[in-house]
């Protein structure tokens, strides 16, 4: 019997674990090690930090599905790898700290054949002077980034509602934190749902909403920016973007790496190298993401961290590494496999593998401040990603060692993505989009980089109805429900 | 006297060189029965990227 651990129950390694549980069977145990009582359909928790759903809705609890399916559940953070074992335990093993209510700090070891490190992106808030400390949110803004978050989003954001309809004009700030941030989407996407519920509340007038962030150019989102088919051009995001942040009459600052957080006010650096400041009463800031806090152990005690993880802690993986001029960059630098390049028996799906190099271009201000949003790896990506690791994994258990890999390129995959404005059935408008594929290839596709025959955009209800549908959808097949396997991911 | 949709541009600003959408596009944009064939449209769209990505 082999034993499969998984670190991390998130879309990754939630897909991983359900996947590699159904095709193992009973012969083989699968184990799920998260620090998370809860899975949470992230994308909607836009709609929690705005009001219009409950924290209930986006998340529930995982324990009973992973009972149902024939996973082991230990709800814990991992906080070492030793993928050689120990000097008093042969086999490899991950130490975990309970975070289980009555066990809190408990450390235990759990053995492993094969590891899946899917444990995500570290909210990285400390990173911002005044964002936060460590992976905790600070008291000078709000995030979107997890259900209670957005809770807290949605309270502070009433509560700037209430100033307005009381006669004091508020500022809205939304954005990005950290000149290195990714998941400029979602930002992008409370914005505008942010602006529609002042328009339901009748008090836009009395708001001033901006926008601030880490992307050289609106639009941009962490990709480079894309062109995408519409009305018979290629259309780039820049202008997609600009003239929905118009139509809403929303300034932006782009190129922005935010320095400093306090009561009422951000202070940043532009890409020119000029210092600014911007006041708010209400602001949403993405953190920057790091990888976990996970260390690497050899047999003999020492640290080889450095040698399974990169310095901003993502785990590395069979990605071309150390390419740092832009123009020399290639679609096939991106990883296929996601298996470590330091052991054969270790895999790292969704946002825990080390990216090669962003997609953005890099770029520094004369400060020499680098202002380049990190590459974006969530939803649909990080799904695909972990159903081919459990089919690699799966087969190297029921195969042999020998068993080929399943290869899955983020430059050979698209991505849908829907920004919903409002969650009404008739009011409100989305963009919905797809890119493929994720990753520019300018061999392939020379000009843009991608396929615009399936790289488009369009905002209308329709987007609506897809962003509810697909809710329901991953909800359901997050749950297990009859048929999950035919739900894509 | 400005369209309604062209009141937030301003010359020589940030926005001055975007696009801005009509009456009648947005008029498309909740048009129900309009909305209907590009829910239909857009679904096949993401499922054609939904199947090249696996």
């Amino acid at each position: 019997m082999a034993k499969l651990v998984i670190l991390g129950g998130g879309v990754s390694g939630h897909t991983t674990a359900t996947f590699a549980a159904k095709w193992l069977g009973s012969e083989h145990e699968v184990i799920v090690v998260t620090p998370n009582s809860q899975w949470n359909w992230i994308p909607s928790n836009i709609w929690v930090g705005v009001g219009q759903m409950k924290k209930e809705e986006v998340t529930f609890d995982l324990a009973p599905v992973y009972k149902k399916a024939g996973i082991t559940f230990i709800q814990a953070k991992a906080t070492e790898i030793h993928p050689e074992g120990s000097d008093t335990i042969e086999k490899a093993f991950v130490t975990v700290e309970s975070t289980s209510s009555g066990s809190e700090g408990e450390v235990t070891t759990v053995e492993y054949d094969y590891l899946v490190n899917a444990t995500g992106p570290k909210l990285n808030f400390g990173a911002t002077e005044g964002l936060g400390k460590g992976s905790e949110l600070g008291e000078h803004t709000v995030s979107v980034c997890t259900a209670g978050h957005a809770v807290h989003a949605n309270d502070k954001l009433k509560e700037a509602i209430e100033k307005m309809k009381s006669g004091v004009r508020q500022k809205i700030l939304v954005g990005t934190g950290h000149g290195l941030c990714t998941c400029q989407g979602a930002a992008f996407e409370y914005i505008f749902n942010v602006e529609h519920e002042l328009n339901k509340a009748g008090v836009r007038d009395m708001a001033d909403i901006k926008w601030i962030s880490n992307e050289s150019f609106l639009g941009d989102f962490g990709m480079g920016g894309l062109h995408m088919k519409s009305m018979g051009f290629a259309v780039s995001s820049k202008i997609f973007a600009e003239s929905l942040f118009t139509e809403r009459g929303i300034p932006w600052i782009v190129g922005a790496h935010v320095n400093k957080v306090e009561e009422g006010k951000v202070h940043y650096e532009l890409l020119d190298g000029e210092m600014g400041e911007e006041e708010f009463d209400f602001a949403m800031l993405i953190p920057p993401f790091t990888g976990v806090d996970l260390k690497a152990i050899a047999k003999d005690g020492s640290d080889i961290s450095d040698t399974m993880f990169a310095p901003n802690k993502f785990m590395k993986v069979d990605a071309k590494y150390g390419v740092t001029d832009y123009n020399q960059w290639k679609a096939s630098d991106w990883p296929s496999t996601y298996q470590s390049s330091a052991y054969k028996n270790i895999f790292a799906p969704g946002i825990a593998f080390a990216p090669p190099h962003p997609i953005s271009k890099p770029m520094k201000s004369p400060n020499g401040t680098v202002i380049t949003p990190a590459p974006p790896r969530t939803g649909m990506p990080a799904g695909i990603i972990g159903k081919a690791v459990a089919h690699s994994v799966c087969d190297l258990i029921t195969k042999g060692e020998d068993a080929e890999l399943h290869k899955i390129s983020m430059a050979d995959m698209g991505a849908a993505c829907v920004a919903s404005t409002g969650k009404g059935i008739f009011d409100g408008t989305a963009a919905a989009m797809t890119v493929y594929p994720v990753i520019p290839d300018f061999d392939k596709y020379p000009g843009t980089g991608r396929d615009t025959n399936h790289t488009f955009g369009e905002i209308g209800l329709a987007g609506h109805w897809i962003k509810h549908i697909l809710h329901h959808m991953f909800i359901y097949k997050a749950k297990l429900k009859p048929g999950w396997t035919l739900i894509p991911e | 006297m400005a369209l309604k949709e062209e009141r937030n541009i301003r010359a020589y600003t940030q926005n001055f060189g975007t696009m801005t959408p009509g009456a009648f596009q947005k008029k498309l944009r909740t048009c129900v029965i309009f909305q209907f064939i590009r829910f239909i449209v857009i679904n096949i769209k993401m499922l054609i990227v939904v199947g090249k990505s696996h």
